[in-house]
């Protein structure tokens, strides 16, 4: 296995860090990885989890996206600590993800995802991943980014919240391009909950799927 | 025959906003697949369902 030594009183540098993550995806997968520039739309339960995913794996570019800021409620279930009440989702998972991928390149734009921005905002992207937590959001994102930018790859997260089974989650393509994950049915506005867990899987299931296409395995 | 979230229908030559209209979907929290592709949604009230379509309807439902 690929250790250094030193790492107490030093930090890794981008050449370790690489060397270490190839182990586990692949020399061949870590350089698609590196190259690949993915953006989060939404970064809340899915959105903040699925980017730490992303950054994890080595994914090279990260573009945030949401014009929110950290309140109490969403630290049931979204990758923010209490120190970072009150601040930009962008800024504090920028804060986070840096911590554990230091070499990260990160965009960041503060601003609510509408019609009239789409096409400026994802047309860099090459994976667009929707994470946002309203129903109309989402078929907003699904429907301008199919029309506007047919080529890029488009992953959904629709049905996450409750206590139903973690098994009923699952990931599918729905057309061309775009992936759907979730079980497509548990919607909070029923007041069924919504948990860390479930959250998490739907946000993995996201994430997979984007670590998958950008390793070229283009199946669900 | 028409296929609607693998159900066989009998809706070919109407219009998609027609028979949308009288289905209990919000058309603000759908996504439209026809034939593999998605459907922009001003399509919608241009389009022919034709016989032999295979259609999905994507509904989204909140949380995230």
């Amino acid at each position: 296995m690929w250790e250094v030594a030193d790492l107490a009183d030093r930090f890794p540098t981008k050449e370790e860090m690489m060397r270490a993550f190839e182990e586990y995806h692949g020399a061949e997968v870590q350089k698609k990885y590196g190259k690949a520039r993915v953006a989060v739309c939404g970064l809340g339960g899915l959105g903040s989890n699925i980017a730490l995913s992303l950054a994890r794996a080595g994914v090279g570019t990260l573009h945030l996206i949401d014009f929110d800021t950290v309140s109490l409620s969403n630290l049931n279930r979204q990758q923010y600590a209490v120190s970072q009440l009150g601040k930009y989702k962008t800024e504090a998972l920028r804060e986070n993800l840096l911590a554990v991928a230091p070499y990260i390149n990160l965009v960041t734009d503060t601003v609510r995802i509408t019609e009239d921005n789409i096409e400026e905002l994802l047309k860099e992207a090459d994976v667009i991943c929707e994470a946002f937590d309203g129903a109309e959001q989402k078929a907003m994102l699904v429907n301008c980014v199919s029309e506007m930018f047919p080529e890029k790859y488009l992953v959904s997260g629709s049905g996450m919240a409750g206590f139903s089974s973690a098994n009923s989650i699952k990931t599918r393509k729905v057309a061309g391009r775009f992936y759907l994950c979730g079980d497509e049915n548990s919607d909070v506005s029923d007041n069924i909950g919504l948990l860390s867990s479930r959250v998490m899987i739907c946000a993995a299931h996201e994430a997979h799927m984007v670590l998958r296409i950008l390793a070229e395995k283009y199946e669900p | 025959m028409v296929k609607i979230n693998g159900k066989e229908m009998d809706v070919a030559g109407k219009l998609l906003s027609d028979y949308l209209a009288g289905t209990s979907y919000d058309e603000k929290r759908i996504a439209i697949e026809r034939n593999g592709v998605i459907l922009p949604k001003a399509k919608y009230s241009e389009t022919v369902i034709e016989d032999g379509d295979v259609i999905e309807v994507v509904s989204f439902v909140g949380g995230g």
